[in-house]
């Protein structure tokens, strides 16, 4: 509807007088770049809750210092932004300011969003503007003390947080260049694959090389070919983004919804610069040390407990299913240096990204009640260490910390 | 108190195979669809949890997946100077209950029945004479093979199907049934990798110049991806397909072929745990406002719609249009009436050949993966010095090895003990099963009623079965039998049996899910409930899809045909009803 709405517009303006005819393609063509602005954001992603209205509050955020709820953004006047100026909107973006002067928290990836060009964030503050508004209060600071002191934000952006543009590299194509703002700014895909400081900052000469969060572990996505994806190629990272799985892997848990609210709707040429950047970074451990002896206790139970239960669907040589069964041999996300993905899928189950390429929706079982701690750690370590996968053990505390 | 909820297109009853079907081709034609099931939500990874879904004990001897009489019972009596009793316990019929209905526990054989069926009055009249089925009540269906080609085809590509063509558009092929309708293109799949026992029996059905080929198998012979977009992955045989949930996406149903696209569109929406009372009809008796529901709570609703789908399982269908009052219930006194007319069932025998030599592993199965001859089924053969109509399909599917009830023993072995044991152990690897599921024809005296004595958990009148195995059934098995003799000496085992049907239907031991007619279709109101297009001559805005409107059961298992015949009305009622509603697409 709104782009029949807009092309009539466009019509009308088109009649009316040239000085309008400057002005409103201008607009409209502002609030749809905009738009794909809100896409490359995700902003959708924290800030609607699932079934609730586009952008008018989402649900809670577990962060390690407490919760957070992502407000309401809707143009709302007393509960969301529509008493803001495109300024304060702008200042929120670039340095963690809300318009009252709140310092924002960086549960909000200003960190990131600061790298934005301020055309894009003017643009997204056009499309934000059109947006429903909707009357619904939250109130985000839910920490305990001290953290619920929004000033101590004050301190963390000192030593945390460099504000400023993205700046581009000379020596790189203007696709790179593309790719690595993406990353770096709208996408913000540091905030979960990044490694984190201690104070929930990420770790700048570590970025992208994987990071806990909510009981999953955001894997290394790095060009780094045997814990990144610099082993897949160009079309099969596109192809990952675009409809959440390839032939190696199938998008779940909040990676799921990042394809499907964002990666999923990006134009192909971003998606190629994504990957074409992606493919260029370096990190992580390169070498891959020796894989545990099948020998192995801890193997030869995590064996047996596979066959029985794992190989049906991912094979006994652990290659998968199309579209269907994410392969484990040679999974870069199988031997992270943290099993935490891994031992949340076999206890949970999980379900795989919906998109419009990729309609199965194809879903784990949880196996919590099947296996205990000692079980789950032997089959991980098995499937980390088979089919020329090699990583570190997992434990049964490892697990139970889990469970 | 009944709540009357906001209205909608359609209202779907029951979402198993025809509902979901027709749910999917609605709502891509705009429709607002609403589909209402009585029993739970099930998906593959929480219901068929891989961990828990190879459970004999649970789903095979407790039947969790199946609907259980404390929901709804029905009475049975094999003709009508009996007074019928309920079923205490379902047996002979295992009935599905739950999304995906019985398309969840099914073997997955898919067939295409023939044209010699779909007209199979006229066929057998000009090739006899009709004096040749005086005794039955055979009646054409009002469609013919070619009308519904494309049917089957759509159905069968959603599913996946692993089969060899055996005629493309006229062209026999090799290693596919000769005996088979043309088809428009092969399987979606190729066969499945064949086990020893059925690669036996194909040999010794040639050494004998029948035509053995594999049975079309829901069953992934290879991963797949459906024309939803929809993925399923290569059968493991793991030999627990009847009766059970597949944890592997490896066997076709509503879950693993259109579920998941389904699901997500925004003009559709099911209630599950919400069981339908009653269409209800306006004053006129001659169309239909919408259906009454009740769930689990206790809560009475109404839901308005321009359209009712009775998609529940046939003998369901047939029994809410009685307790409608869609149509006139049959009276097999006077032949008039149409509701209940013309219930039939499947005519099977069972042969096993017990080796000494042989090591069949019976637990490597699937529940499709075997091989069948149509040599003797239908009309495939000539009939003319034979004193009965019809035939059957001989298959060699052997579908698991499971423990507790796969437990051949050879003729004298005792029931229980060591000798049973010793007896159990010694055939478990070592005997070679096959079977004929024959044809099932109508009679006057086989139909379905509401029964006068025994009610539900609502009050409603139960479904009365009053059926036996016709006579001219009865024949056919005994014949077929022989051949089936021929076939398990050509074998070579050291001792066999072979078992036709025989009169008296028990309700009790296990025959077959393959429950048809009631409501069947047909070019006549007198003696048909829906039109050729599954749409009730009484109240035009009501479609009811399923078995129910078979007008014979053939030789053949009947799923492949209900999933054409829900494909068949989805098209009627997106390229011609939908521009008059309400109007008969054929006039009476």
């Amino acid at each position: 509807m709104r782009t029949i709405a807009l092309s009539l517009s466009l019509a009308v303006s088109a009649l009316v007088s040239s000085s309008v005819l400057a002005q409103a393609p201008d607009d409209d063509a502002k609030i749809i770049r905009g738009r794909y602005q809100a896409v490359l954001a995700d902003c959708a992603a924290c800030h609607t809750k699932p079934g609730g209205a586009s952008l008018a509050g989402g649900a809670p955020l577990q962060t390690p210092f407490g919760e957070l709820v992502p407000p309401n953004i809707t143009p709302d006047e007393e509960t969301g932004i529509g008493s803001w100026t495109a300024a304060d909107f702008r200042r929120a973006m670039k340095e963690g300011i809300g318009h009252d002067g709140k310092r924002l928290y960086p549960a909000m990836p200003y960190p990131a969003y600061t790298k934005m060009s301020d055309q894009d964030i003017d643009a997204l503050w056009s499309y934000i503007r059109t947006v429903e508004p909707v009357h619904n209060p939250v109130e985000a600071n839910q920490l305990p003390f001290p953290f619920n002191i929004r000033l101590v934000m004050l301190g963390w952006n000192m030593v945390n947080f460099e504000p400023g543009d993205f700046r581009p590299d000379p020596n790189r194509s203007e696709e790179w260049n593309r790719g690595a703002y993406i990353v770096q700014a709208a996408g913000h895909c540091g905030t979960c694959h990044s490694p984190k400081s201690l104070l929930g900052a990420d770790k700048g000469d570590e970025a992208l090389q994987g990071a806990s969060l909510q009981g999953w572990y955001a894997p290394n996505i790095t060009g780094n070919s045997y814990l990144g994806i610099g082993s897949w190629s160009e079309d099969e990272i596109v192809a990952y983004l675009k409809t959440g799985q390839n032939a190696h892997s199938i998008a779940s848990g909040p990676m799921r919804e990042a394809v499907q609210e964002s990666t999923s709707r990006m134009n192909d040429a971003d998606l190629k610069a994504i990957a074409v950047y992606l493919k260029s970074t370096e990190g992580g451990e390169t070498q891959k040390p020796q894989p545990i002896a099948a020998e192995d206790p801890h193997m030869r139970a995590g064996a047996m407990i596979y066959h029985d239960t794992c190989s049906a669907c991912h094979r006994a040589d652990g290659t998968g299913g199309r579209q269907l069964f994410p392969a484990l041999a040679g999974s870069p996300l199988v031997q992270q240096p943290s099993a935490e993905t891994l031992t949340h899928v076999v206890l949970n189950g999980s379900q795989g990204a919906a998109t419009p390429e990729a309609r199965t929706t194809p879903a784990m079982p949880s196996f919590a009640w099947r296996l205990d701690d000692q079980q789950v750690a032997d089959v991980l370590t098995y499937i980390r260490n088979s089919w020329g996968n090699a990583a570190p053990p997992v434990t049964a505390d490892d697990v139970k910390a889990q469970r | 108190m009944t709540t009357i909820l906001p209205r909608k297109d359609v209202v779907i009853v029951g979402l198993g195979w025809t509902g979901s079907i027709l749910a999917h081709e609605l709502t891509d034609e705009g429709l607002d669809v609403v589909a209402i099931e009585r029993g739970p939500w099930r998906d593959t990874a929480t219901d068929f949890n891989i961990g828990y879904v190879q459970d004999e004990l649970r789903y095979a001897i407790r039947k969790d997946l199946f609907l259980q009489p404390v929901t709804e019972a029905m009475t049975m009596r094999n003709n009508t100077s009996q007074t019928a009793l309920p079923m205490r316990d379902y047996g002979s019929f295992l009935l599905g209950n739950g999304v995906g209905g019985a398309g969840v526990h099914w073997n997955g054989h898919t067939w295409r029945f023939w044209d010699t069926d779909f007209q199979i009055a006229d066929h057998l009249t000009r090739r006899y004479g009709a004096e040749k089925f005086a005794e039955l009540q055979l009646q054409n269906w009002g469609v013919t093979g070619a009308e519904l080609e494309n049917a089957y085809d759509r159905f069968e590509y959603l599913c996946g199907i692993s089969g060899k063509a055996g005629n493309v558009n006229g062209e026999i092929r090799e290693g596919g049934n000769p005996f088979e309708d043309p088809r428009a293109r092969d399987y979606p799949l190729p066969p499945m990798q064949m086990t020893y026992a059925p690669t036996l029996f194909a040999e010794a059905a040639r050494a004998l110049g029948y035509h053995p080929f594999p049975t079309p198998a829901a069953n992934m012979s290879e991963d797949y991806i459906n024309p939803l977009g929809i993925a399923m992955g290569q059968c493991t045989m793991c030999g627990f397909c009847e009766r059970f949930g597949c944890a592997n996406y490896s066997k076709s149903s509503a879950q693993t072929t259109v579920l998941p696209v389904l699901m997500k569109k925004k003009n559709f929406e099911l209630r599950t745990h919400s069981e339908v009372l009653h269409v209800d009809l306006d004053a006129s008796r001659t169309h239909a406002r919408g259906v009454t529901y009740v769930d689990t709570s206790g809560e009475e609703f109404f839901q308005p719609a321009d359209m009712v789908l009775l998609c529940a399982y046939g003998l369901h269908n047939v029994r809410l249009m009685m307790l409608s009052g869609i149509g006139e219930a049959y009276d097999p006194n006077t032949g008039e009436g149409t509701v209940g007319r013309n219930y039939c069932y499947q005519t099977n025998s069972g042969a096993q050949v017990f080796f000494d030599d042989k090591n069949f592993n019976p637990f490597v199965a699937a529940g499709a993966l075997g091989q069948t001859m149509d040599d003797f089924n239908g009309d495939a053969f000539d009939h003319g010095g034979l004193d009965f109509v019809g035939g059957a399909g001989i298959n060699c599917i052997p579908t698991n090895g499971r423990p507790i009830q796969t437990r051949p023993t050879p003729p004298g072995t005792p029931r229980w003990g060591k000798d049973w044991k010793q007896a159990t152990v010694d055939s478990y690897k070592s005997t070679l099963s096959f079977s004929a599921q024959g044809s099932s024809y109508p009679t006057r005296g086989n139909y379905l009623d509401l029964d006068p004595t025994y009610k539900d958990r609502f009050g409603r009148p139960l479904l009365r079965v009053t059926f036996d195995f016709p006579d001219n059934d009865i024949r056919m098995a005994s014949w077929v039998a022989g051949k089936m003799e021929g076939i398990a000496k050509e074998l070579g085992g050291r001792q066999y049996t072979v078992s036709p049907r025989k009169k008296g239907w028990d309700s009790v031991p296990y025959q077959s899910t393959h429950n048809t007619g009631g409501a069947t279709m047909g070019t006549d109101p007198r003696t048909s409930a829906v039109n050729k297009y599954l749409q009730s001559w009484d109240v035009p805005n009501v479609f009811v899809v399923g078995a129910s409107a078979f007008a014979h059961n053939a030789g053949k298992n009947p799923t492949g045909t209900v999933g054409a015949l829900a494909y068949h009305a989805a098209d009627a009622i997106r390229q011609q009803y939908l521009r008059n509603p309400g109007q008969s697409l054929v006039s009476a």
